[in-house]
């Protein structure tokens, strides 16, 4: 499993919280790999180094874990998920003992059970809050535990008056530590998953806390809100910043035109708040629900995906014909992607010499934000100051994103609030439906045409191969799918922590209408060796600009995606909690399913982008009115704390 | 006369020279066949310890000597490092050549930083003396020690914390398995042995297995070094054989008529004065060396009190057995203090108690229970029902 | 031209690290020195320290949040530990408490206005047999009595005076 990496060589975390480093070898079958391990009566045969936990898991039983994660390395601090191991006389957290020998395991028996309790007891002896006033309700590891070993009493009491203050500095993530269990995902998250470092623990003993350098608001830190501590925090010490009470204030007003963009992360996803397994997306069921909630306007944030792609792709088409046909010093390549908003704020903190990579075209979300309080307003007669204009984001980067200054290019703010997942499932629920049997129905006009292309960039890869799918059509004339069968660019796809693909451009064909009036002819690129990059997650993001730094291979590509989270967007801070490998895989893999089912894959294909050119962005692509609306400027903020 | 009888009559580096005449798996053997055990409070057979990071294999091993002296009354590591640092380092050097580490290190409490002109003093000759550094007096043995000043964390006490200070993290006990001889400091093998274990090595190198195990009992051979202090007539640093009872230790330091006594600091055991005829030996009662006298005007709930306040404070926080177990503890001896705690509630953190004692991830949660477990055994009356004073 | 403290501070901080090799495991002993000798480690040394170490501040600031010898508080000159731990409050460390908070003003855990002395509490010393012990900075005193309480300051006021110039000076490079 080469997403996390834990898993290598230089882990940051502290090697108290560090997987074992007992070899494992690679097959079961290697000699005297194996060890027979015997839990509650039962024999399991397992590589050499697997934990008891692990054991269990592979023949069904259930051991409980509090800081354990699948995408984080071990801890061992919780203690709920000891066990008795025979011949010891202290009991063993299964998630961090590897077995070396044939021991045999007993997962319940009373001292076992005893000791589960208590920690339950002493955790909920210092939680401060009720379950039914916190938005984790019914969602929650410790109320999950408290019910599972029948709770009905405070033990060993209960907090009357919180402890802590709320940190309520971020647009994007609310610390609570009232909460906060201490059992360190988040820690191991931001440090270890992530390498940003925002939080650790300080203090010691009783007086321990999760908390940023010198105690200072998470506003006025390095986090770059892409929101990994919520997704895996087991309690409700970490929230995202929730505007739900603003939006349906929004609903509610008859003088507002509330529109509501849905990203394609979400939509595969948000079934799982409603009991669904992973992987199902409901898109069409999704239109009906909203438009029953009270939105006037439903959009397909595919269609800015496309303009977004239409308008990097001519960014990077330029920067590429003033470097090597221009020979114009300083052209910034490779060009970075800019439309992940966690990955952009690492970038201004951590590189911010890299700015000039940055493509300068907006995400998806903030170009909607801008078409739709100038071009549909006018369209449709509506004055943008009643537009109320909601994006449905797998992101908690993204209510940072849309309250930065600068993104008020429509003369209003663009985009007015940034809703999770998670947040719109629950608004989903106020309204008593019930979304997987909803019927479908189809986004509005003038947005509601969609592409394959836009669909898919919310998988690690997804904005790479919907760029090359466009680009190479563009410039070869040849369809994709001479090249990659049924048009899938398979080298991207996947979630290796970096991805990397050479592309020889093996011919060029016309320079199409929409281009015409930025480069005379493609024969500058005939026998050109794309180079393309793609990393996922800010610990992989880093490990490239490390090697961009030191001149390395990616210093040599022109074009690279970065995504702020784990898997891309489907893994993004705003998505369904739980996650793991296999939920975020499944999620892709409905993303992927979804592009297949597309007739048209192709952004420059997408016929409501083509309106959109003729009709408003009139001077094409990269031209001064895409300029003013759709591309923006960063702000230099090193990692520098005040 | 010293307090240190038995390293007082040590000859300078004849342990070493015999180690270095030696092949490495008879120095493990003669340490093994000894049956020294750890002289910090766990315990572990030393020649077992040097056993497993000899056999380990790595670019690189370490002896490292835990002077983290801080068990509450323990102080028989400082004298030693003041009156006999030399065979401590020998220890370490011929510990060095067992296990086949070329680097030592000292993790000196960063309370005793007013031995350090002493130490770095006595390591700079022993450079000058070629018994540290390279080609140690004319072999091919390479070892070098240095000194690591503590940070004022009891925690450190522990080996694994121990070693994570080392390597700049907090203090936090790892997970065990895999064990600091086969995962140690920077990942490789290291033995940490307490200050009186590594000198005792020296002197059974120099004296030989048979001359260690004449004293002390079958499964405590040798003598200890004990660190006496509150009620008795003549506090200070003894030197007893392994298997003493309490009451002969009691008649030695002028603490007869004492009410109880407290075995292996705050960690220990509380032996109240029914059970004086008891061994302090691995068998009966263990202990690092910390003895406390408690004569009879004393409370034993103000005792108790004054370890749980120790404990709140000293728990590395970061598992919950331990970080909220003895907080409860501490609430339940102040609810005692003010004598509103019922039976009812009492069972319950006994029961608690017994919780940590198998469920904390290191030794200080585990064994922190213990005082309170023992004070309410034996002193119930005492402890129930009190007007309150002050808390 | 003038080095402002932040730049001499900075190059200090460069030079442990080399000294001590710039990885993780010289985290403890550079903090030590910083502290020793300004007395206190603030917001910026802290991320000069982690920069030079490749790890995060917050990383730094949770270390040296655990260790009772580390806080980044700024204290006094004197830094007064009485030991509170069994052997030495049978031997009467409260008396010696409440000297001290007398004759100095303040509370434990708080520092005198003037900045000289800071009275913290510790855990035990290992000077069992000799208490009351307390510790003013490195320097031990055993069998410390109310009235040796007096002595003890004075001493400290009195040595106070051959180094009041030492960290005020402005470094001309």
């Amino acid at each position: 499993m080469s997403q996390t990496p834990s898993d290598e060589a230089g882990s940051r975390a502290p090697v108290s919280q560090q997987s074992m480093s007992v070899p494992r070898p690679s097959s079961p079958d290697a000699i005297g790999g194996t060890v027979t391990v015997n839990i509650n009566g039962r024999d399991v045969k397992v590589p050499l180094g697997t934990t008891i936990l692990e054991a269990a898991q592979q023949i069904g039983v259930r051991i409980p874990t509090l800081c354990h994660h699948p995408d984080l390395c071990v801890a061992g601090v919780c203690r709920i998920c000891v066990v008795e191991v025979e011949g010891q006389r202290t009991l063993q957290s299964a998630c961090a003992y590897p077995v070396t020998a044939p021991i045999k395991v007993l997962t319940h028996t009373q001292k076992v059970r005893q000791a589960r309790r208590h920690i339950i007891d002493l955790l909920l002896s210092e939680h401060y809050g009720e379950c039914y006033a916190c938005g984790r309700n019914n969602n929650c590891e410790l109320q999950s535990l408290a019910k599972e070993y029948g709770v009905d009493f405070f033990r060993f009491g209960h907090p009357e008056k919180p402890k802590y203050g709320i940190d309520h500095s971020s647009y994007s993530v609310i610390r609570d530590n009232n909460k906060c269990i201490l059992c360190r995902r988040c820690v191991r998250t931001c440090i270890d998953l992530q390498e940003v470092g925002t939080i650790e623990v300080a203090g010691r003993s009783s007086r321990s806390y999760i908390t940023t350098f010198q105690d200072k608001p998470l506003g006025d830190v390095v986090c770059i809100n892409c929101g990994q501590c919520i997704n895996r925090c087991p309690t409700g010490a970490l929230r995202a910043n929730d505007p739900t009470d603003e939006v349906w204030a929004a609903i509610d007003d008859p003088r507002k035109h509330v529109v509501i963009q849905t990203a394609p992360s979400p939509r595969a996803a948000i079934g799982e708040c409603f009991g669904l397994a992973p992987g199902a997306p409901l898109t069409f069921e999704l239109n009906t629900a909203l438009k029953m909630c009270g939105f006037d306007r439903v959009f397909d944030t595919n269609f800015t995906a496309d303009l977004t792609i239409i308008e990097e792709g001519t960014e990077l088409i330029l920067r590429l014909y003033k470097a090597l046909v221009g020979k114009e010093p300083g052209i910034a390549l490779p060009q970075f992607t800019s439309c992940s908003p966690g990955w952009v704020k690492y970038l201004e903190h951590f590189y911010p010499e890299y700015i000039p990579n940055l493509s300068s075209a907006k995400s998806p979300q903030q170009m909607f934000g801008a078409v739709i309080k100038t071009y549909y307003a006018q369209k449709h007669g509506i004055d943008p100051k009643d537009i109320v204009t909601v994006a449905l984001m797998p992101c908690s980067a993204k209510k940072f994103e849309c309250n930065r200054p600068e993104m008020d290019d429509s003369g209003f703010k663009d985009v007015d609030y940034g809703l999770t997942t998670r947040e719109l499932a629950k608004m989903i629920s106020e309204a008593g439906l019930e979304l997987p049997k909803l019927p479908k129905s189809d986004f509005d006009a003038p947005f509601g045409t969609a592409t394959g292309s836009g669909v898919i960039f919310g998988a690690t890869g997804g904005v790479m191969e919907a760029a090359l799918r466009t680009v190479i059509e563009l410039v070869t004339g040849l369809k994709v799918e001479n090249l990659f069968d049924h048009a899938d660019i398979i080298p991207v796809r996947g979630f290796d922590g970096v991805k990397y693909m050479e592309l020889t451009i093996p011919q060029v064909g016309p320079v199409p209408d929409i281009l015409k009036h930025l480069v005379p002819d493609w024969n500058w690129l005939k026998g050109a060796t794309l180079k393309v990059a793609v990393a996922h997650g800010t610990a992989n993001a880093k490990k490239v600009m490390e090697d961009i730094k030191a001149g390395g291979k990616f210093s040599q590509c022109h074009f690279i995606e970065f995504m702020g989270c784990p898997g891309g967007c489907i893994g993004g801070g705003g998505q369904p909690i739980p996650t793991s490998p296999e939920i975020r895989m499944a999620r892709a893999k409905a993303i992927y399913a979804e592009d297949a089912a597309y007739v048209v894959r192709k952004s420059h294909e997408n016929p409501d982008v083509l309106t959109i050119y003729k009709e408003f962005l009139t001077d094409g692509p990269c031209g001064h009115r895409s300029h003013k609306l759709l591309h923006t400027h960063y702000t230099l903020r090193g990692k520098y704390i005040e | 006369m010293s307090p240190l009888p038995t390293f007082s009559t040590m000859t300078p580096e004849a342990g070493l020279k015999k180690a270095l005449s030696m092949g490495r798996p008879d120095i493990i053997e003669e340490i093994r066949s000894s049956g020294l055990k750890g002289r910090g409070g766990a315990g572990f057979p030393t020649g077992m310890k040097w056993n497993f990071a000899a056999a380990a294999r790595a670019d690189e091993k370490f002896v490292i000597c835990n002077a983290d002296e801080g068990e509450p009354g323990t102080f028989k590591d400082r004298v030693i490092l003041q009156e006999h640092a030399d065979l401590v380092f020998e220890g370490m050097t011929l510990a060095g050549k067992a296990i086949g580490a070329k680097e030592g290190i000292l993790f000196l409490r960063g309370e005793y930083t007013y031995l350090r002109p002493h130490l770095d003093a006595v390591l700079a000759r022993r450079r000058e003396q070629r018994l540290l550094g390279r080609n140690i007096l004319g072999t091919d043995l390479e070892f070098e020690i240095r000194i690591f000043m503590g940070a004022g964390a009891y925690i450190c006490g522990e080996e694994t914390a121990l070693i994570e200070a080392l390597e700049g993290f907090r203090g936090e006990p790892r997970n065990r398995p895999p064990f600091p001889v086969n995962t140690g400091f920077l990942g490789r093998p290291s033995i940490v042995n307490n200050v009186e274990t590594l000198a005792s090595a020296a002197c059974i190198l120099q004296k030989g297995a048979a001359w260690w195990k004449a004293r002390g009992t079958e499964k405590s051979t040798g003598f200890k070094l004990f660190s006496v202090s509150g009620d008795c007539g003549k506090p200070g640093v003894y030197e007893f054989p392994m298997g003493i009872t309490v009451a002969q230790l009691l008649e030695e330091v002028g603490g007869e008529g004492a009410k109880a006594v407290q075995v292996g600091g705050a960690s220990g055991q509380c032996v109240p004065a029914s059970q004086f005829e008891r061994a302090i030996a691995f068998e009966d009662i263990p202990t690092g060396g910390s003895i406390i006298v408690l004569g009879p005007q004393r409370d034993m709930l103000d005792m108790l009190h004054n370890f749980m306040d120790f404990f709140v404070d000293e728990s590395c926080g970061q598992c919950t057995p331990c970080r909220i177990g003895n907080t409860k503890l501490l609430e339940g001896i102040e609810l005692l203090k003010a004598g509103r705690c019922s039976m009812a509630y009492l069972q319950e953190l006994c029961a608690l108690g017994e919780t940590m004692q198998i469920a904390s991830k290191c030794g200080l949660g585990q064994s922190s229970p213990s005082a309170f477990l023992s004070v309410v055994k034996h002193f119930r009356e005492e402890i129930m029902g009190r007007t309150p004073s002050h808390v | 031209m003038l080095m402002t403290e932040r730049e001499r501070l900075a190059g200090e901080i460069q030079a442990l690290a080399e000294k001590h090799g710039k990885s993780r495991t010289a985290l403890i002993p550079m903090v030590q020195e910083i502290k020793r000798r300004y007395r206190r480690l603030d917001g910026y040394a802290m991320q000069v320290i982690a920069d030079q170490l490749g790890i995060h501040p917050v990383e730094v600031y949770s270390v040296v949040s655990f260790y009772a010898f580390l806080g980044s508080q700024a204290q006094g000159k004197f830094i007064i530990r009485l030991c509170r731990t069994i052997s030495c409050d049978m031997q009467g460390k409260d008396r010696v408490k409440r000297q001290l908070e007398n004759d100095l003003g303040i509370s434990f855990g708080q520092t005198t206005p003037d900045g000289k002395f800071s009275l913290e509490w510790a855990n035990c010393m290992g000077m069992c047999d000799q208490g009351p012990a307390l510790l003013v900075n490195d320097k031990l005193f055993t069998r410390v009595t109310p009235e040796k309480v007096h002595e003890i300051l004075e001493e400290c006021r009195r040595s106070f005076g051959v180094h009041a110039t030492e960290q005020k000076e402005v470094h001309l490079v």
